[in-house]
């Protein structure tokens, strides 16, 4: 009794410390966010106010979303690519996993293979011809570009490869008596058991392409193009002076992200674990 | 994947006939492995293509244009085929060094967030309430975009009036470091960001690896009385060694492609104390147009992440076992 007692002590105090340390940790969201709340000249105010005394929400959110430099038509350039890019990803990379383990030919193997040695190919080592083909072929400068550019993913189909691995191939044996071809069995079988892992790489897919800094700041050139992260930058060399408006630009930019890692929390964390996979 | 679907469609019904009897498929012309081959192209069609065009083919050109001086605005006339030229400027050359010494100093931070993570990650799985709100509380900066992180520590770092400088003279210390603006401690901090952002992510792989471990090694321990601190050097961390293993590659590779923190907040100064590989040819590539020169840099950082992962598969076979 005694020990149970002890050890519950030493849990809650442990608790405690890392809920210090936590927070510690968290403090430069907290400063974000309480910096996009308050009037400009508050914000180097030392001590820090971490509780605004002058309220400037509407106003901040107003002049980022709205003002001089719109944030809502970023928003929206980034809503398009990130979607179709996480869509025709997730779909790609699915049927790639299926004919990689359910349909049996000669080539597969040799396929698979090719696929795996492209893995190792770090992105910035093919980034110069990537830009030579596209501004020859005219998929610089547009958003169709920018979509193709991460919508063939290896790291989707070993994931989903997987997963296609352990759905029976009784299944698909006794569909094909039933006289399916491969594209239905894929459809009404296979792709529904196992939908919970494409939840999973799309979520991440989301993540990274919401996130991705580098290929828009390489294959976008035009202003009304940008997708957040290039605004936010662009916006940080226009209002330079303006850090309220900076913080309330970041908050902006990473509150969706927030909504789907709350909704997809547990796909999230087992996804990484699963395969410790990495944008 | 609308490209796709016609023809994917147009091939399903002559399959679904096929399938029907096996004897059929012989008075059909096309014998059922056929069949079976034409339905695994179209399956892996789009991602070979993609693959094709936009890794396979870029990888052999990026070798070929480390064989070329060109600069992209003169036009494909004015390439100039200079063999080896470029490696042996690249090796000489002095920035270039410099910011490949960066990159071997940033190795450091592997080590350091592998140590943290653990650390953490052994707290939180055992001896803590509240496991899923510090899960995600770690992990808040791994999702949150690089961009927005980045301008926030820069407003942290500012020099005269930033919190961390304000803090740091309210405590006595009337000379702060100017951070990002110090080249003294400019990569520093750079890498301080990074330690931050990447605990996340090593933390919640660590949890599984410790999950995977099994119970009665710890209850055979208990039973012979072992402490805390002993279950953890002889159970724990040796049970981890090839999760640590495959983070410690990982980050490695990782800090060969650190860009955006650069990008945004530095752009490789100040007086190149934060340039690094993928920024120096960023920066040659797309600011000085020299593409030959740039893609030279490129076979480097090729090859650099090639002999990690070799290296990871021999040292898989002989470092990991329990």
């Amino acid at each position: 009794m005694t020990i149970t007692k002890l050890e519950r002590i030493r849990k809650s105090v442990i608790t405690l410390l890392m809920l210090a340390v936590s927070i510690l940790f968290l403090l430069p969201f907290i400063w974000m966010l309480s910096s996009s709340f308050k009037i400009e000249a508050d914000v180097f105010k030392y001590p820090i106010e971490w509780i605004p005394s002058q309220w400037h929400i509407v106003e901040n959110y107003r002049e980022v979303w709205v003002g001089k430099f719109p944030f809502y038509k970023y928003y929206w350039n980034t809503v398009k690519v990130t979607v179709l890019t996480t869509a025709l990803s997730a779909c790609v990379s699915a049927l790639a996993a299926y004919g990689f383990s359910k349909i049996q030919f000669r080539a597969s193997k040799y396929l698979f293979l090719i696929v795996l040695a492209t893995y190792m190919i770090p992105h910035q080592a093919i980034l110069v011809p990537q830009f030579i083909l596209y501004r020859s072929i005219g998929f610089f400068d547009s958003h169709l570009g920018l979509i193709l550019l991460s919508s063939f993913s290896v790291l989707g189909t070993f994931m989903l490869r997987q997963f296609f691995m352990g759905v029976h191939n009784e299944y698909i044996e006794s569909a094909k008596i039933d006289g399916a071809g491969h594209w239905r069995i894929f459809w009404k079988i296979a792709f529904p058991l196992v939908r919970p892992a494409v939840a999973t790489y799309a979520i991440l897919r989301f993540i990274w392409t919401w996130n991705d800094y580098q290929n828009p700041l390489i294959f976008l050139r035009t202003d009304k193009l940008y997708t957040i992260q290039l605004a936010m930058q662009k916006f940080t060399t226009i209002n330079g002076e303006f850090y309220s408006l900076m913080m309330a630009a970041a908050v902006s930019a990473i509150v969706p992200l927030l909504i789907v890692f709350v909704i997809g929390q547990k796909s999230v964390i087992e996804g990484i674990a699963l395969g410790g996979v990495k944008g | 994947m609308q490209p796709l679907q016609p023809s994917a469609k147009a091939a399903s019904p002559k399959l679904e006939s096929n399938s029907n009897s096996n004897s059929n498929s012989k008075r059909n012309g096309i014998s059922l492995q056929t069949k079976e081959t034409l339905a695994g192209f179209l399956f892996v069609g789009p991602m070979m293509i993609g693959v094709t065009v936009l890794t396979l083919i870029p990888i052999l050109a990026t070798f070929m244009l480390s064989l070329a001086d060109w600069n992209f605005i003169a036009g494909f006339q004015q390439m100039k085929w200079v063999g080896l030229d470029n490696f042996e400027r690249l090796f000489q050359d002095a920035a270039f060094l410099k910011s490949l010494k960066n990159n071997a100093f940033f190795l450091l931070t592997v080590p350091v967030y592998l140590a943290v993570s653990m650390l953490l990650a052994v707290i939180i799985d055992k001896h803590v309430y509240m496991k899923g709100y510090f899960k995600v509380a770690y992990f808040m900066p791994y999702i949150s975009s690089v961009v927005a992180v980045a301008i926030v520590w820069q407003v942290l770092f500012h020099p005269s009036n930033g919190p961390v400088n304000q803090l740091l003279m309210s405590l006595g210390i009337d000379n702060p470091p100017k951070w990002i603006a110090d080249p003294k401690f400019a990569l520093p901090s750079l890498m301080m960001i990074s330690v931050w952002t990447s605990i996340g992510f090593n933390m919640i792989v660590y949890i599984a690896g410790l999950q995977s471990i099994p119970r009665d090694l710890y209850e055979a321990a208990d039973i012979d009385g072992a402490g805390t601190w002993v279950k953890f050097k002889s159970i724990t961390f040796p049970q981890l060694s090839s999760t640590s293993f495959f983070l410690l590659v990982t980050g490695i590779i990782s800090t060969f492609k650190v860009f955006d923190l650069i990008a945004i907040l530095t752009k490789g100064g100040p007086i190149s104390s934060t340039s690094m590989i993928v920024w120096y040819l960023y920066d040659t590539a797309f600011v000085n147009l020299k593409i030959g020169y740039a893609s030279s840099m490129a076979v480097v950082l090729f090859a650099c992440v090639m002999l990690i992962t070799v290296l990871q598969w021999i040292g898989q076979k002989k470092w990991v076992n329990y």
